[in-house]
């Protein structure tokens, strides 16, 4: 997949919250790699914050927030808040345990992207792209 | 071999001294027959060859195991404020379910109190939300705490937890010494997989061995520790890997309590173990089989045991979150009731069954009752608990079990080589190295491989796709308001408290913190009858203990 010398984007992935489970972050950290992103991978325990700060620092392209406890209606929109507050258009996809019904919620706060659980490989690195070229354009 | 009947004056073969052992246990009064009436025996297989209930327990702790008793259907369960999470446990009390299993909120997993900025939206969504003395003793009110056992989840803040707990049952009139259960309590699975960590692992591993001579001392029928295998293996390990880090946390913890001056055979017998029920059948049963043999070599061979329940390895299985598909939910109960039966064929003592919309949420209280209903129906209709090891000596089951007790063994002898020579050393630098969590992540990343490129099927996720638009069920829904309502309670007992005497209790705590020397337990016990709160508890703890970080790595 990683047919260009250039890489295909930068990715921030985040686990936001006291949530340590992060086996699906890594994972799709690698795949990202294995598609041609750069990843950076924040490590547990974010805020929004810390999580904005660090899309600033980084210049990425994308930031994706892996969800698993519940508590994406407190800590998802203050992350895209935080990004546009600092003028930025980067484009937050969320992964993870989103109910059905939280899925309006997270439109309206400005997410680009809701991946659930079972998410293939191939639907990630989409659905990474589409938000970035959404955001340019 | 050779079957030779025992001539008087000979030694019994081990089928007479399984027999005996039979003879002398309770027996269930069902009969132990086929639906089509043929008689069936408690065991099968050459009179002498190895035994359940006899050393290396390859094929069940107990020689009689299920006729005299079944397996505990133990279901996890917590939500909302601790007056919903004492509602559900009766409900699950006079459905059948016959012990309690407390699942805490994230904040309570992480020693933060409700109203700490970090638990913003976190409270009451995972498990029960716990800050002080008055929510523990809601989460039990009438409810016998003697009279069933109670096991608590938690690992970081296990100790101040176990405080609350002991002073909320003896409020109630309970004596300690009667108290029966578990408390999680392995924190080195929590560095490894499921990272829910707090202080560094040295000072953890102090707590964790205060609360084992505290109960060798004083809680006699309490598991201090349940080592378990089960996050490791949600992590993303293989079953051989779930296997060999599990047992070897659990022998680190041996050398634990021997460091603290606690002989083997004195701690030993209340250290149980817990583990994944996964989706392939013949390796999860294998993995028990290895798993019981392992234990019992190992505690009598490099540990020195002579007592046999210090050998006897125990477990708890719950059958496993990760392999649930939030596609066509409902084919979850499928998936659970195979996992659940390869548990029960490799002789659990208890089981937790998950319910088929935890993918999505918390359960509901229907999804809940299925899952139990499919423990009784696995228990009492299909007739798989009359026999002990059913699949000992199929040459598949015997076979895997010999490989995947050699798989373990080479990766004990890694931790070993890490440690100098000791577990326990060698399970804190692979922690340190990062080496456990590396391998965990290779494997899960493998298994992704292999989903993606079709050589692992999932229904309804790779394959059979048909059905996959159907709309959720419905789920349980655990609203804002109850993260505020929890505030409240908290503010309200902070504010019926005595300053004084959790000023008093927390000085206290920092003193004796500092001193390695001197059990924690009795001051954390003080602290909860004071209401100081667990994130109170903790930080005062963290002041010396300091806290964790772990390099992020992918």
């Amino acid at each position: 997949m990683n047919e260009r010398d250039q890489p295909a984007g930068r990715v921030l992935v985040a686990k936001l919250g006291l949530d340590g489970h992060d086996r699906g972050v890594k994972v799709v950290a690698r795949i990202l790699r294995d598609a041609g992103y750069e990843v950076i991978y924040t490590g547990l325990r974010q805020t929004p914050e810390t999580v904005v700060a660090a899309a600033v620092d980084e210049d990425v392209d994308a930031v994706g927030l892996s969800m698993l406890s519940g508590a994406h209606l407190a800590l998802v929109p203050p992350v895209v808040a935080g990004l546009r507050a600092e003028g930025l258009s980067t484009p937050v996809i969320v992964g993870g345990i989103i109910p059905e019904r939280d899925l309006p919620a997270m439109a309206e706060a400005g997410v680009a992207e809701v991946m659930s659980p079972g998410a293939s490989a191939v639907e990630v690195v989409e659905a990474v792209q589409r938000a970035i070229e959404a955001a340019r354009t | 071999m050779t079957g030779d009947a025992a001539l008087p004056g000979d030694d019994p073969t081990p089928r007479q001294r399984w027999q005996a052992a039979v003879d002398a246990s309770p027996r269930r009064d069902v009969p132990f027959e086929t639906m089509s009436g043929i008689p069936v025996d408690g065991v099968y297989g050459p009179p002498d060859g190895e035994h359940p209930g006899q050393f290396p327990y390859t094929r069940g702790p107990y020689a009689s195991m299920y006729r005299s008793k079944l397996w505990t259907m133990r279901m996890f369960a917590g939500f909302g404020t601790a007056t919903d999470t004492n509602a559900r446990f009766k409900e699950l009390l006079a459905n059948g379910g016959d012990g309690l299993s407390v699942a805490f909120d994230l904040p309570t997993l992480m020693g933060r109190d409700s109203d700490d900025p970090m638990s913003l939206g976190e409270v009451g969504t995972c498990g029960v939300a716990v800050d002080t003395l008055d929510d523990m003793e809601e989460l039990f009110r009438d409810i016998d705490l003697e009279a069933t056992t109670t096991s608590m989840t938690i690992n970081s803040p296990a100790a101040p937890i176990f405080a609350m707990f002991v002073a909320a049952a003896e409020g109630a009139g309970a004596q300690r010494a009667r108290l029966g259960g578990t408390l999680q309590n392995d924190i080195l699975k929590e560095y490894q997989a499921q990272k829910e960590f707090v202080f560094p692992p040295r000072p953890s591993l102090r707590l964790v061995a205060d609360t084992m001579r505290f109960c060798a001392a004083e809680m006699p029928r309490w598991h201090a520790i349940s080592v378990s295998g089960y996050h490791i293996r949600e992590a993303g390990s293989t079953a051989a890997q779930e296997l060999a880090f599990t047992l070897g946390n659990g022998f680190a913890y041996v050398e634990l309590g021997q460091r603290a001056g606690l002989a083997v055979d004195d701690f030993a017998p209340r250290l149980s173990f817990f583990f994944n029920a996964h989706l392939d059948f013949f390796e999860e049963i294998a993995k028990y089989r290895a798993a019981r043999r392992i234990w019992a070599r190992w505690l009598r061979d490099r540990y020195g045991a002579t007592n046999e329940r210090s050998m006897q390895l125990r477990f708890h299985t719950q059958t496993a979150g990760v392999s649930l598909t939030a596609q066509q939910p409902e084919v979850n109960i499928v998936r659970t009731a195979i996992e659940a039966l390869a548990g029960v064929l490799g002789g659990t003592q208890s089981l937790h069954t998950n319910s088929m919309d935890e993918t999505l949420a918390l359960p509901t209280q229907k999804a809940a009752r299925i899952a139990l209903r499919t423990q009784q129906v696995i228990a009492h209709e299909h007739r798989v608990a009359n026999v002990a090891d059913p699949l000992g000596g199929s040459w598949y089951v015997e076979e895997l079990t010999d490989r995947i007790e050699a798989e373990a063994e080479a990766l004990f002898a890694h931790v070993d080589a890490l440690g100098d020579g000791s577990m326990l050393d060698g399970a804190v630098v692979g922690i340190e190295e990062g080496w456990f969590q590396g391998a965990i992540a290779d494997a899960a990343y493998e298994l992704e491989r292999k989903l993606n490129d079709g050589r692992h099927v999932v229904v309804g996720v790779n394959a059979f796709l048909d059905g996959n638009d159907e709309p959720q069920p419905e789920t349980l829904y655990i609203s804002r308001e109850t993260e505020d309502l929890q505030r409240k309670r908290l503010a309200e007992t902070k504010a019926a408290r005595s300053a004084a005497a959790v000023d008093a209790a927390l000085a206290r705590l920092r003193t004796e913190a500092a001193d390695p020397e001197v059990n924690l337990m009795p001051a954390l016990i003080d602290a909860a009858r004071a209401r100081v709160s667990l994130g109170e508890t903790m930080d005062a703890l963290a002041d010396t203990f300091g806290r964790w970080e772990e390099q992020p790595r992918t």
